[in-house]
Parts: C-alpha cells; structure tokens; sequence
C-alpha cells in the first residue's frame, strides 16, 4: 500500500509493493504480455517451490504470478488513493467538480477492471472486514456495495454529491452506518442501501431494509434488537437532531394531536420517524411529526428507558391509522 | 544558436522581473492569469487575491541600445473581494481566473475579469488633466460664500500629475452556479460568452441582468456526470462560432445560428486514443484545460497534460499537429496523481503571426514550439538569469542514462514551481510568463 498520501509540496513516497507505483503505466500494457522478460533476471531453468505446496511451480508462472499481484497491488494502491482524494474533495470548502470528475471517473475505471478480473469479491471481504474508520468505510463500502448489488453499470457516484457538500446527510449516514458495527456480512448490505439515501429520489425497499436490519424485523422484533441500538440510538438520534432545523415552538392546529399523545413516550417513534422522514417522501414531514408530538420532546426525551414496547406498539398503530398510510 | 519564433538570428532575452523576491510567497501574490491587450502596450495580470495589476509600455526611446520600451506599472486595483455565500455556507474565492481586454474604442480602456462567480467590466481611464477656478467654491473645496462672489469666471483646465482610475462598470453576477473557468469577448464586441463546468452563458456587455444559456450539460441526474467544461474561447472573426472543450479531451465547435441552445455540436473534435499508451490515467491527462484559436481563426490550439496539439477546423478526427511539452513525465503520472500536479491546467498562446506556440511547465520551465521549422526550445523563468538582456540559455531535461553537464534530471525537477500561465505581444516578440508570484517579461534581441 502506498505509505504517504498526497501532499502537494511531496512529491515523493513509499510503496510497500516490489516496485514502485510510478511504473504503474508500464505494468498495465506490460501485463497483457507474456512476463518472460524477466527470465534473465533469474538463472536459467530454477525451479521454485511455494511454501504452501508439494507442487513444482514453474519460474515463469512464479515470475508472472508475481508480476501480476504487484500489478494488482497497484490497482489496489490507486484506488484506494482515488477514494481518499474523493472523500477529502468533500471536506473542502467547495470541491473542484472538475477533479472529482476526473478521479471518479478513475475509480470506475479501476472497478471495471476488477469486475472482469473477478478480483471485486474478495477486495469486498477485504474492506469489510479491515479496521477502517467509518468515514473511509462509508465510501469504500458504498462503492463496493453498489457494484455487487448492481451488475450493470455501476453509479459509483451516488455517494458522492455533486451538488456541494450536504452535511446533513454525511453525519447522518456516518451515525446510521455505525450503528451495526459488530456483523461484518450486514455491514456490507447495511452501507449498501444506506448509501443509497443520498440520493434524492426515493428507494421504498431499501427503508425498509435498513428498518429491519436495525431494528430487526416486523414490529415485534423491534423491541428484542433494543438494547443494542439503544445504546447507539441516543447518540445517533442526537447527532441526526443536530443537523436538522427541529421547530420546537407553538403546536399550532395539531394541537388535539399532541393532546392525545402526550402522556405517550414517543422516544423511539422518533426514530423511526426520523428514518422514515429522511429516506422517502413522507405525507407527513419528520419536522410535522415532530410538532404534532409533544413539543416539549427534546432530544434529552429521546434517551429514556426501553420501557415502552406496548406503548411503541399502541402508537404505531393509532399513527399508521391517522396518518392512513 | 537559432532559437524560436523568429528568424535563424533570433534569441529570447531577459527583459524585466516584476514581484517580490522573497522565497515565502503569500498565497494571494500568486499570479493567476496574464493577458496583453489588443495593441500589446497593456499588460494586465490578475491575482489569488483579487488584484489586477496593469503595465504599459514606455514609449520607445532614443537610445537605440535598448531593445524595446519597459513595461511599468500603471493601474492597480482590487477588482474581486472574497464572497460568502450564505445559502451554501460556502465561500467563494476572490481569485481572478481570466481577464480579457475588449478593443480600444476610445481614450480609455476596459477589460472583463472573472473570478468564480461573478465578472465585472472594468474602465481604466487616465486623468491628468484637472479644472480650477470653480466659481462657488474654493481650490479645497470648500463653498465660497455667495455674497463674496463679485465676478464670474471660466475654470480652466490645469495639468496634472497622471492618475489612472479603474472604475467598474457592469457587474456580471449570479448567472453561474458552478465555476467560471473561461470568458471571452465576441468579434462583435458587443457580446461574450462566460463557461464554468457544465454551462456555457451568453451576455451582451450593456445587460447585466440577463444572460442567455447557450450550452447546458449538466445531466439530470448529477450521478451520471462524467464529463465537464473545460474552456470555450469564441471564434476570433465568426462572431457565430465558438468553441469549448471537455474533461475527455474533446472539442465541440458549435454555431449560435444553429439553435438557441447549442447542445448539438456543429463540429466535434476528438483523437482516437492509442491503444498501446492506455492507462488508468489516461482520461486525466487527455483533459484539455486550454482552447485558443490562431489569430487567423483557421486554426485552434489545445493543451492537455503531457502535449500541445494544433487542430485544423476543417478536420475533426486528429490535430495537424502535436508537440510533447514535457513526455518524460509520462511514467510518473502516479506520483503527479499522488500529489495532485496531474491536475495543473497549462495554458497556451499564439504569437502573433501564428508561426510559433508557447506554453509552461514545471521547474519555471517554459517551451516554445517554432511550427514552420519544427524547432522547440525550453527556457526557463529564473531570477539567476535575470541580468538585463541577458540571453537566455536553452535547457534540457535528461530523461535517462547518463546526465550531461547543464541538464537536469527529471528527478530534480521543482514541481511547485510551475508555469501555468503565459501571454505573447500580438504584434511583436515580447512575452510574459508568469512563475507563481512574478511576472518575467522576455524580448527579442534582434543581431
């Protein structure tokens, strides 16, 4: 893996790879060829043995073997690097759209390649399991999700808005995504469909997947997965809260509603709606629910006791019934 | 030696250095664009921080020994403040991308400069004249007291000691979501055309709240973008035709008689890529981040990355003709990935009759492509030879193999001294090359 990242007044840096990433050019024509000329580098007629195996490896499929892992080595290198710039690209002010073209476009490239190699999956396995931080993973598994779920043209770019940085939804797809840290196979599926919530047009299924999968499936389930996202929930809500304009004034004509409700602890509605608010087209906005609930619902509401599993029970169903949805 | 742009006899030598010597340059010295005027006797540089600094020429002076009249500086003013805009939360840099001069009309001159957002036209007129003798009020300005006032007399005009105003006379502002990368004045004088990534806008110089949209690509969906606008220049005499280019190294010529909305090309300029030189940085270094025309309008130049290319209009499918600026820096392209230098736009000019190419590199390099002889020559920008009309030595970039003696490797190579921007006299062999926060001026020094 190259060691340094980019720097503009560095120009050097080191690559743990057998050659150095600069001749990253030459290895992508060279490896169409036949890798025999390197043979001279070595005696003539060596025979080697892997470790691992009684076999006989020929010198030239060892040599081409490892032509073509330091060549893969590369690829690696330079995609991991394209994804990092892209993610700085967002922490600048406003990022050059031109270069994020460029690199994006490099990304896919370097993807397409790996698809035909076959090399996608286990660079997948690879980044799922590996301790990245949230942030890097978000990208990396966005980037990964969406070409394993799609075989056809990958939109690598959905999770890179083009429209500026939303900030809004960079802190709420970090909070959600590391909600579920601990199962590495629904991690990849978790980012997957959370990724797809930047975009603006709407994805009904994946709201439910990722409902299911944090808060485990059908109604009942909910309450079993609790403890686990309630330690996260309070954080995430709050977090999530933050970056929304969250009217905590005078209910106004929802004021029978909030009546109705008041005496309900609508913690962990708000949750839900919160999700449901952010990822569809709601007839009810997350900000109108909010308001016909009791105004004095703070975030400091939110974190109270998973006590109130009938009660969450008895509210989702007297809202689905006034929401008519 | 024979050098380039002129005749067997010609050399380039060193005129005047304009900036601060200092070795920590602040950020808003750095010089972002330099352009002469029609007649060559302005030049104007625009700055990161939103100055424009303008030159002119001395006349020429008895003394023969001197090549030619010295450029000084004649106006100075801040033309771009830094912005912020609210709804983004985003601030917009003050940083002058282009600055293009409109032709002389009358005594004074006007020039259209653009920084991201916003393009202002600016009038620089001379003063040096001044009236006295007011009849209601005092040589300081202070009111006369009426009753005092016994007889009437003319004012009289008075010389006085030169003083260059700039005053900004339109404002061109909120037309462009994305960044201005290009603006350049119509052979109608009455219009120019502005580019940022993904539209092209039209304005004619007396409207400041409306522009027409003459090119849009932007996709509807954002997630499909992979392609953006790179420069547009407008024909120099077909006040119909212009120009623009892309991210994937292709030029589209479009006619404004065509439609309202210019998306469909007239004509598309594009090489076929080779395939045996394909890599994964192919695409960013195809990227044209310049397009100018010849002065005669029958041909256009663009620059990518590592090459120069000149295009015939009439043949869309390959350039006539490509120079390799600096190829040795073909496999470092991940190390110029790494640390962003593959990203540098490099400008290109013209000389004035056409016959000769000019464009930066790195190290302060800079090289000149002679088309008729085929000659090329790299100079650089440094205050080592900056003795007053002192020749300039040719240098060389040794790409492998055995160093001479004067070359230097490409190992060497300063990369954050680079030469983006340069402009050549319309008339004459003057040019300007602009390294980081200095303005070099080179002549001919004709045998």
């Amino acid at each position: 893996m190259i060691h340094s990242l980019w720097m503009n007044d560095q120009m050097l840096f080191s690559c743990s790879g057998c050659v150095s990433a600069c001749t990253l050019v030459s290895f992508s024509t060279v490896l169409g060829c036949h890798p025999c000329f390197r043979l001279n580098m070595f005696s003539k007629g060596t025979k080697r043995k892997f470790s691992d195996g009684g076999e006989e490896i020929s010198e030239e499929t060892l040599v081409g073997a490892r032509m073509a892992s330091s060549y893969s080595l590369q690829r690696q290198s330079l995609l991991d690097m394209s994804l990092i710039k892209l993610q700085l690209c967002h922490m600048l002010v406003e990022p050059n759209l031109c270069r994020s073209v460029l690199i994006a476009n490099t990304v896919r490239q370097i993807q397409e390649e790996m698809t035909h190699d076959g090399s996608w999956q286990v660079v997948t396995e690879a980044f799922c399991s590996a301790g990245q931080s949230p942030s890097e993973r978000l990208v990396a598994t966005e980037v990964l999700c969406r070409s394993r779920e799609q075989d056809a043209e990958p939109k690598l770019f959905s999770v890179i808005s083009y429209e500026g940085c939303r900030e809004e939804e960079v802190v709420a797809d970090e909070t959600l995504c590391s909600v579920s840290v601990s199962d590495a196979v629904s991690n990849v599926c978790l980012a997957g469909s959370i990724g797809q919530c930047w975009e603006k047009s709407d994805v009904e299924t994946d709201d439910e997947a990722l409902e299911d999968s944090r808060l485990g499936s059908g109604e009942d389930e909910e309450i079993d997965t609790e403890d686990e996202p309630s330690r996260e929930g309070p954080k995430t809500i709050g977090q999530v809260f933050g970056t929304f304009e969250i009217k905590n004034s005078s209910p106004g004509p929802d004021s029978a509603l909030e009546e109705l409700f008041s005496d309900v602890d609508t913690s962990y509605y708000d949750l839900d709606t919160m999700l449901t608010g952010m990822q569809s087209a709601p007839k009810m906005g997350p900000y109108d629910l909010l308001d016909s609930l009791a105004p004095s619902h703070g975030s400091s509401s939110i974190v109270s006791a998973p006590n109130c599993r009938s009660d969450l029970n008895e509210l989702d169903h007297i809202m689905e019934i006034i929401v008519g949805s | 030696m024979a050098g380039v742009g002129g005749g067997n006899d010609f050399q380039w030598c060193f005129s005047q250095v304009k900036g601060a010597i200092d070795e920590d340059v602040a950020e808003a010295d750095i010089i972002s664009t330099v352009e002469f005027n029609y007649s060559g006797e302005l030049l104007a540089t625009g700055d990161k921080g939103g100055r424009v600094v303008i030159f002119q020429r001395e006349q020429e002076s008895k003394n023969r020994s001197l090549s030619r009249g010295e450029y000084n500086v004649y106006s100075t003013f801040q033309s771009h403040e830094p912005e912020f805009d609210y709804l983004k939360s985003l601030e917009i840099e003050e940083k002058i991308n282009k600055i293009r001069w409109l032709p002389q009309q009358n005594a004074a001159h006007f020039l259209l400069s653009t920084n991201d957002k916003t393009i202002k036209l600016w009038k620089i007129s001379e003063r040096d004249k001044r009236a006295e003798g007011y009849n209601l009020k005092d040589e300081d300005g202070r009111l006369r007291d009426p009753f005092r006032i016994t007889s009437l007399r003319v004012p009289v005009l008075m010389p006085m000691d030169l003083m260059v105003e700039a005053s900004p006379r339109r404002i061109f502002a909120n037309a462009h979501t994305y960044h201005i990368n290009s603006i350049s004045v119509n052979s109608d004088y009455q219009t120019y055309l502005s580019a940022d990534d993904l539209r092209i806008n039209l304005w004619h110089l007396e409207i400041t709240d409306r522009s027409f949209n003459i090119v849009d690509i932007k996709p509807a969906n954002m997630e499909e973008l992979t392609e953006v606008i790179t420069a547009a220049e407008c024909h120099p005499h077909q006040c119909n035709v212009f120009v623009y280019s892309s991210s994937k190294g292709t030029i589209r010529l479009c006619d404004m008689r065509a439609a309202a909305l210019c998306d469909r090309h007239s004509k598309f300029f594009e090489e076929p890529e080779d395939p045996s030189s394909r890599s994964f940085f192919s695409e960013i270094i195809s990227s044209i981040s310049d397009v100018k025309f010849s002065h005669s309008g029958r041909y256009m130049m663009t620059r990518d990355y590592l090459s120069v290319k000149v295009w015939d209009l009439n043949m869309e499918n390959r350039p006539v003709e490509t120079y390799q600026v600096h190829e040795y820096l073909r496999s470092k392209l991940c190390s110029l990935y790494e640390n962003d230098c593959i990203f540098d736009k490099f400008e290109c000019c013209w000389n004035g009759s056409d016959s000769a190419i000019m464009t930066g590199s790195y190290n302060n390099f800079f090289r000149m492509f002679d088309r008729n002889t085929r000659r090329d020559i790299t100079l650089e920008a440094s205050r080592e030879n900056s003795k007053p009309r002192a020749m300039l030595k040719p240098r060389k970039v040794c790409t492998g193999g055995k160093r001479k003696k004067d070359e230097i490797s490409v190992d060497s190579l300063d990369f954050n001294k680079k030469i983006l921007h340069t402009a050549w006299h319309p008339k004459e062999n003057v040019i300007a090359v602009a390294a980081t926060n200095n303005l070099y001026i080179f002549q001919d020094k004709m045998n």
